[in-house]
């Protein structure tokens, strides 16, 4: 018996999001559910009850219908007092619930015996979790629609323009906290041809600031700023000092400023002062999109646009839903990943699988037992990655004079009296002819061995085979075999018959060699082109 | 021509061709290196040919020879394709190794070679020929087992004799015991038997040697192959008291030892070890440590339209060959790809790792061919820090040489060789005909990483649907 998945109609003031769009219905209904959803539930974000039951969802008139018939409820936000009413005993409810600050909802929820996945408490750090990071989606969604906002709300082009009509320079936009919201805005902004700027707290964001065409502003102050779990923790009273400096010098440059800066379960930090305000050319427009958890500017209101000193001062609390059809594509998106990981037999029976890090950190409430916080996930990766920063230095260096480091004094010590016995050897019992060649033949390996070093690595085939091809030298031994001066005084028959019919065989391999190596070198040497 | 003459010529053949050699340093430069080779044997040859120790009469043998040699050589190096060079490198080692044994036979049944000479010099000279004859033996066995592999005519996996080390042991002692034997002969006729027996057991020892060396390690074989030849010709050069023969010989070799290092060095190994074999098949107890540290994820395939789609939509592409892509022939539509990325402005590269492929350089040859130009061919060391700021790693045919296994997993087989770091790519495609492990044997974590797409299929097949994707 397959299990049915209910999506509601949100019914939050000004929540235009679905959490399941027709696309991901279908998907659902491959993975074996069972898919209803209350009518109208789609229509602010563009959806019509048609294309959901042309999906092959069953329309469901009322919501204490839906919430009885569901197995399993997708949501956006978090359930209102009557919902939780609603939610079968025992039944699963998937939305976003923020535990931490909705205590007496948790107990409603424990209450009716339900388990509950929490998508905001998704464990941001394991890898494998990203396809169904809804905080990530919503927060991108929101940030490509504050630079929207803020482009609307100015009064000029973003992007340098030099026109019949005169010279248009491009507008200065400044975004404080380069989180994926931010970075978001970043991506957008620049994208529109602004002159991005762009700082955080955490300094390794500074090069993903970089890769999108923003330039990152330094806080002239040393502090790490990486709270874990990639959101920023509070600083010091120097680095704010410091950090309020930098944003009142950038609040007299630029144009646009976008704020998105929040620590968690704190009211947002204030960094945009009245008087910073004040200090903004007219015309100038600032997006406060933590206006919700209080603002980072002292003068939002939040869920309103004001104009203040003359600064438009954009507080909205709902930028999501503003990009309803977009965001709630990714979030059921995001939805459907978790129900993939929830159901891998494919069977529409989802399995809670507590074993699994990244359910058992979405699983706030199993079975009306409060299961929040998780455990810290034990991540093998880190000590591991240490490690090769330290393997691959040493072994790097794979090209150059021999290897990186010199080599160490005994090791060296040993290798020279080696080299000087083998010498004393050879020489107290070679004849002096012998030692003429053996002084050729030493010096002319140390060439061979300076010459080779400096062969680039493309051309490590090319040399194989002239090296080949000047080793049927060889050729030499068997031409002074072939018909040497006759020494009639010396009375020794010579087997010349056996002798010049090797030396032939051994002209004409070599020959083979000879003719063959240089010529195939030179041809692939013609292919190496600029 | 006198005899004087006939060392000064040699005196210039042997600066000509470390002028040869030292070309090589630069592509721009090579073109007239190789001419200085040809130059130095041409003076070498006429050198010799006219000097005094060849009379009148050998002359029409010497033309015979070489037109019939020279005529094989320059038809196998017209026809041969890129794709056979490691093939028709492994070949010509074989002949230097079988000229080296014929020419030390010939020197020792000669006996003008030993006139006028005393006792120790005879015995040194001995000593020489019997020297010269066992490297080139060894050569000529080695080279042809190397070409057969290469060739597929024998399989690459390494054959493992029991107790192999003892048997290349036994060997030597039974060697150096004939080589007593040779040097006590009294008679020409005395002396063969040693000779011959030592012959056929260099012969075997060649064999048995790269038998047991697998698949990946065919670069090493090769350039050791290369050095090996070089010494076979400085053996013959004491054997002759021949100096230019001991120069080019001691060059060559020590190139090829050079070669051979490279490689070790760019696979982690020691070269002692790959000389000893067994890498290549997976030993039992390294195929276990592999199960233990299986990798977790899932295999995300991806069609060629999707993968055009991608390449379309990026900035900065890296593409890493590997041997998949010289089996497929699949580099003139690499080629293709990388030309028409490019026009559009795409920053395309490439990706080499010192043994991708089964030669040394390898790679960067079939790319020539294909009409690659060499400034966007970048080495491993050029290219790894640039991935992180790359759309697209594409990874054609390649696996160990792209396995992060070898920097995260100390138990792997390939801990710490260096790897093309193509994870840290935005996205990674990896083309292969199937999940099958590389020759080392060893999963690759990167198929399963987050970032990565499988992209299944013949490399040629695959990216010639990629290609009429991108056009479209």
């Amino acid at each position: 018996m397959p299990q049915v998945i209910g999506v509601p109609k949100e019914n939050a003031t000004g929540e235009k999001r679905v959490a399941t769009v027709p696309e991901v219905v279908e998907k659902l209904i491959k993975l074996g559910f069972k898919v209803a959803v209350q009518s109208g539930a789609g229509d602010a974000a563009n959806f019509s009850d048609d294309v959901y039951r042309a999906a092959g969802a069953e329309i469901v008139a009322d919501a204490a219908a839906l919430w009885a018939n569901s197995d399993i409820v997708f949501k956006v936000r978090g359930p209102s007092t009557e919902e939780v009413g609603l939610l079968r005993n025992g039944g699963t409810l998937i939305s976003f619930i923020w535990p931490a600050q909705n205590p007496e909802l948790m107990q409603q929820l424990a209450a009716r015996k339900a388990t509950v996945l929490a998508i905001d408490a998704l464990p941001r750090v394991l890898s494998r979790a990203q396809k169904m990071d809804a905080l990530t989606s919503q927060a991108g969604v929101a940030g490509y629609r504050a630079v929207i906002e803020a482009a609307n709300a100015f009064g000029r082009f973003f992007n340098g323009q030099i026109t019949a009509a005169g010279k248009v320079p491009p507008a200065k936009v400044f975004i404080a906290g380069a989180g994926v919201a931010g970075l978001a805005a970043i991506g957008t902004a620049a994208g529109l041809g602004a002159i991005v700027r762009a700082n955080d707290t955490r300094a390794e964001v500074a090069d993903q600031v970089a890769s999108l065409g923003g330039e990152f502003v330094k806080v002239d102050y040393e502090e790490e700023g990486s709270g874990g779990g990639g959101y920023a923790k509070v600083m010091s009273e120097g680095f704010q000092h410091a950090q309020r400096e930098m944003y009142a010098k950038q609040a007299r440059e630029v144009d646009i400023i976008i704020t998105t800066a929040l620590i968690p379960g704190k009211p947002a930090p204030k960094l945009i002062t009245a008087e910073m305000v004040k200090s903004m050319k007219p015309g100038s427009v600032i997006v406060d999109m933590a206006a919700e958890q209080g603002g980072n500017c002292e003068l939002t209101e939040p869920g309103q646009a004001v104009v203040k000193h003359g600064v438009t001062i954009i507080g909205y609390t709902d930028l999501v839903s503003r990009l309803a059809k977009q965001s709630s594509t990714l979030y059921s998106t995001n939805l459907f990943r978790l129900a993939e990981e929830l159901c891998k037999s494919k069977d529409g029976i989802i399995n809670v699988n507590m074993e699994d890090d990244a359910i058992r950190g979405l699983t706030v409430i199993k079975d009306g037992a409060v299961t929040w916080p998780a455990p810290p996930i034990k991540l093998a990766v880190p000590p591991a990655a240490a490690k090769s920063v330290v393997a691959v230095p040493a072994a790097k260096k794979g090209h150059g004079h021999g290897g990186g480091a010199p080599m160490a004094g005994g090791k060296l010590a040993i290798m020279f009296a080696v080299a000087a016995v083998m010498f004393w050897f050879i020489g107290a019992n070679a004849p002096g002819a012998f030692l003429g060649h053996f002084t050729v033949f030493v010096l002319a390996c140390f060439v061979g061995y300076m010459v080779v070093w400096n062969v680039t690595p493309a051309l490590h085939t090319p040399l194989m085979s002239v090296t080949n091809a000047i080793s049927s030298i060889i050729v030499i031994g068997a031409l002074v075999q072939i018909a040497p001066p006759l020494l009639t005084d010396s009375g020794l028959s010579r087997p010349d018959e056996m002798i010049r019919w090797l030396a032939v065989a051994g002209i004409a391999l070599t020959a083979i060699n000879m003719f063959g190596g240089f010529a195939v070198t030179q041809r692939m040497l013609a292919m190496f082109r600029k | 021509m006198s005899a004087s003459l006939v060392t000064v010529a040699y005196i210039g053949a042997t600066i000509l061709f470390i002028l040869s050699l030292g070309g090589l340093s630069n592509p721009e430069t090579s073109r007239r290196g190789n001419l200085y080779g040809m130059i130095g044997m041409t003076i070498a040859v006429l050198a010799t040919v006219l000097g005094p120790r060849v009379t009148a009469a050998g002359i029409p043998w010497i033309i015979g020879a070489m037109v019939a040699g020279g005529g094989i050589g320059l038809y196998l190096a017209r026809t041969v394709q890129m794709t056979q060079m490691p093939e028709l490198v492994a070949f010509m080692h074989s002949l230097v190794g079988l000229a080296a044994v014929v020419v030390g036979y010939a020197s020792y049944v000669d006996p003008t070679s030993t006139l006028n000479i005393t006792s120790a010099e005879k015995a040194i000279h001995e000593m020489e020929v019997y020297i010269g004859v066992l490297i080139g033996a060894v050569t000529l066995s080695g080279s042809v087992i190397a070409f057969g592999k290469l060739s597929g005519k024998i399989g690459g996996k390494p054959l493992l004799l029991p107790a192999r080390h003892w048997l290349n042991l036994l060997g030597l002692l039974v060697v150096i015991w004939f080589g007593r034997e040779f040097l006590h002969a009294e008679t020409v006729a005395q002396g063969m038997t040693p000779l011959i027996v030592m012959t056929v057991i260099a012969l075997l020892f060649g064999i048995h040697m790269v038998m047991a060396i697998g698949g990946a390690d065919m670069p090493v074989v090769v350039s050791m192959l290369n050095s090996y030849s070089g010494w076979a010709a400085a053996a013959t050069g004491f054997m002759l008291s021949n100096d230019l023969l001991i120069v080019i010989g001691a060059l060559v070799g020590s190139s090829g030892a050079i070669l051979s290092y490279i490689m070790c060095q760019a696979m982690n190994r020691n070269f002692i070890s790959v000389i000893a074999g067994g890498f290549g098949g997976g030993a039992p107890a390294k195929a276990a440590s592999g199960d233990a540290a299986a990798p977790v994820g899932e295999v995300v395939p991806i069609s060629a339209s999707e993968t055009a789609e991608l390449l379309r939509d990026a900035k900065s592409v890296v593409i890493v060959p590997g041997y998949g892509m010289a089996v497929a022939q699949a580099q003139h539509t690499v080629n293709e790809i990388t030309k028409f990325l490019r026009d559009k402005g795409v920053n395309v590269r490439f990706g080499i790792h010192p043994v991708a492929g089964r030669m040394p350089g390898h790679m960067n040859v079939l790319l020539a061919e294909a009409k690659v130009p060499y400034d966007i061919v970048m080495e491993m060391d050029e290219i790894n820090d640039d991935f992180p700021a790359t759309d697209v790693a594409m990874v054609i045919g390649a696996n160990d040489i792209v396995n992060p296994a070898a920097q995260e997993d100390p138990s792997s087989p390939i801990a710490g060789m260096p790897v093309l770091e193509v994870w840290k790519a935005k996205t990674s495609i990896v083309m292969k005909r199937s999940m099958a492990s590389g020759y080392a044997g060893v999963d690759n974590p990167l198929f399963y990483k987050e970032n990565n797409r499988m992209l299944f299929g013949d490399a040629k097949k695959m990216l010639d649907e990629v290609l009429v994707a991108l056009k479209t």
